[in-house]
């Protein structure tokens, strides 16, 4: 799942990514893969178990803070990681999300580990709509 | 902007630069004109060299601390400074308890990330034979890496007693010795520290954490004893010989600390509206230390750090099973005794002078030590005549330092001093510079042997990416801060 690239001069203790999508939908599942793609290889994540994931919030920019924030919590508490996302947001007075993922459980033997993302920043944390869909910079802590 | 565009905060380093004047030849400060709404001076501990290294974010990240309510003195960054959330890493601020505010981003996500010292009767000639050995079995029985569970399972109730009573609980239950608690920070308990004011979210992630090492820059490094350059310090501390074994481990409070942090910083930045507040940057959201809001974090805040110095004691009593197992003796017989545990995370009441009366302030260190000098109160009574010893972890390349707080610290930087090396360089471009392999088969060449949970992970923490640590160390001496006792080299390390 592409479309997210890592800024190699930002965060210099911890990692920023910015991320792409033609739409919300897409905008989402791309920071949901980057995150999970910090954490570890996402080509040694197999799809063997699935959660769905549902959210709201009054602003895109919040919801998406929250939606990333749930993958660390799931990963700390349940233990799960994912590498197949997708993402179906609804605007109506509010925006919410319905997020179906696929992943397994960690395993270091099975998976490549790369950095534990601990915490998802609100540091030049930004959302936005670019000429050819929406763009999103996320800072998390590692 | 599109996803090949972005902008770089750490450039533009020279406007910064051009405001700086230097005040003595390790500190450099910036007036109160630098930046509209500064209350104080901004002041950066450094030589002209690490000054000249920092990067812009700094600059801006010290001088909006400079903004914050109550702030007194200066808003400081230490030697080994660079750019944070909110505040810089090495950023250091008091705040007036009753006219100032306390924000999480002065205290970071890893509530209590810290440093503790663990000594040994071993010399290097005894530990060389067997390093493979010692490393491996400390990779296998001190979880690490993304997600690692630990290995002391804790009911609710216990968390709490955790939460609440920190290394205590760990103490009662067999996992470290009583005089573990008297060298540790605050004998490892803030009093404050209230179980009702986390959320079940920090609580739920944090369960299961007690007693691993997290990824990142946090390890457990097998060292030797180099350069002694105070013996009659160093002795106290019960270090004795050149190539003396010492094991020092950095972590901290895990998913734990960070929930309750985002917890709190979101609830900050809803609450500031009410309080009046704007600050130049969402991640210093703050509120009033005496509001509700505040007061409840600096609760929720100490049993965060709580948390964080049981975990390092339950990794520390890991470490002595290991060594006790793979030298036949016990820990007792190794004399593994805790030269002192530290925290570099944290904000804490304290009382110093300002303006020639003690008042009591709400001290953050982020990315910094405490480093209170000889007769202090807060000090143990064993170190009582020589201060507090303060742990500077290095990179995993090129060493750390032991130090001691002189009697200079309280009246220039409320009692603190560097954390670290401090980066220098990015971990995405120290990854493109080096593999975690070819690092792990080159510091084997050099005698250090490492065992990493994830090779990129390694690649990051390379030599390079890091400060001259000895030029960061050296500074703080010059500035009559804290001290050089001991540098440390490392033979071993584990790493998340």
């Amino acid at each position: 799942m592409p479309r997210y690239r890592i800024l190699d001069d930002v965060a210099i203790a911890d990692i920023c990514f910015i991320a792409e999508g033609k739409d919300l939908n897409e905008l989402f599942a791309h920071a949901a893969f980057a995150v999970e793609d910090i954490m570890m290889d996402t080509k040694t994540v197999k799809p063997r178990v699935e959660r769905t994931i549902r959210l709201e919030q009054d602003k895109e920019e919040d919801l998406l803070y929250d939606f990333l924030s749930e993958l660390v919590f799931i990963k700390d508490t349940d233990g799960l990681v994912f590498s197949d996302i997708k993402v179906t947001i609804q605007k109506g007075k509010t925006c919410s999300l319905t997020a179906v993922l696929r992943g397994e459980t960690l395993d270091p033997n099975r998976q490549t580990l790369r950095a534990d993302v601990k915490a998802i920043t609100l540091h030049m944390f930004k959302i936005e709509k670019t000429k050819t869909g929406w763009l999103c910079q996320v800072v998390v802590d590692i | 902007m599109d996803i090949d565009e972005h902008e770089n905060p750490r450039a533009n380093t020279s406007q910064a630069l051009s405001a700086v004047t230097k005040s003595s030849p390790v500190t450099w400060d910036i007036p109160t004109s630098y930046k509209k709404g500064m209350l104080v001076p901004a002041r950066i501990f450094a030589t002209q060299k690490l000054l000249q290294e920092m990067d812009a974010g700094v600059f801006e990240q010290v001088t909006n601390v400079a903004c914050l309510p109550g702030i007194q003195k200066h808003a400081y960054c230490m030697p080994d400074g660079h750019w944070g959330y909110g505040f810089p890493i090495g950023g250091v601020a008091a705040m007036d308890v009753d006219e100032g505010v306390i924000s999480p981003g002065g205290i970071g996500f890893d509530i209590n990330c810290g440093m503790r010292l663990v000594t040994t009767n071993l010399l290097y000639k005894d530990v060389e034979p067997k390093l493979k050995q010692l490393v491996e079995t400390l990779f296998r029985h001190v979880p690490s890496g993304v997600g690692a569970k630990g290995f002391v399972k804790l009911t609710q109730s216990e968390f709490s007693d955790v939460v609440t009573t920190g290394p205590k609980w760990c103490i009662d239950h067999d996992l470290g010795w009583d005089e573990d608690l008297e060298r540790t920070e605050e004998s490892g308990c803030i009093t404050n520290a209230n179980p009702e004011k986390i959320s079940d979210k920090a609580v739920a992630r944090g369960i299961n954490q007690l007693g691993t090492l997290g990824s990142g820059n946090h390890y457990l490094e097998v060292q030797i004893a180099g350069n002694i350059f105070d013996e009659k310090v160093a002795k106290k501390f019960g270090i004795i010989d050149q190539n003396q074994v010492v094991v020092m481990l950095h972590c901290g409070s895990r998913g734990f600390g960070h929930q309750v942090a985002t917890d709190y910083l979101l609830r900050f930045n809803a609450a500031m509206q009410k309080y009046g507040i704007t600050v130049n940057d969402r991640e210093l959201a703050c509120a009033p230390f005496q509001s509700d809001e505040g007061q409840d974090y600096y609760q929720a805040m100490a049993g965060a750090a709580n948390m964080a110095f049981a975990n390092r004691q339950v990794i520390v009593h890991r470490i002595r099973e290991c060594f006790s197992s793979v030298f036949g003796k016990s820990a007792e017989d190794l004399a593994m005794h805790q030269v002192y545990d530290v925290a570099h995370n944290i904000a804490k009441v304290e009382n110093h002078k300002v303006d020639g009366k003690m008042r009591k302030l709400v001290v953050h260190r982020k990315g910094a030590t405490r480093c209170f000098g000889p007769g202090e109160p807060e000090v143990p009574s064993c170190y009582e005549n020589i201060g507090q010893p303060v742990i500077i972890g290095g990179s995993m390349e090129t060493g750390s330092y032991l130090l001691v707080g002189m009697k200079g610290a309280r009246d220039q930087t409320f009692g603190s001093t560097a954390h670290g090396s401090g980066r220098t360089m990015s971990r995405a471009a120290a990854k493109k510079q080096v593999r975690g392999e070819a690092l792990q088969q080159e510091m084997a060449k050099r005698g250090i042997f490492v065992k990493s949970a994830s090779m990129p992970g390694l690649a990051e923490e390379a030599g390079f990416a890091y400060k001259d640590i000895s030029a960061v160390v050296d500074t703080m001496e010059q500035a009559g801060v804290s001290k050089k006792v001991v540098a440390l080299r490392p033979i071993g390390n584990v790493k998340g």
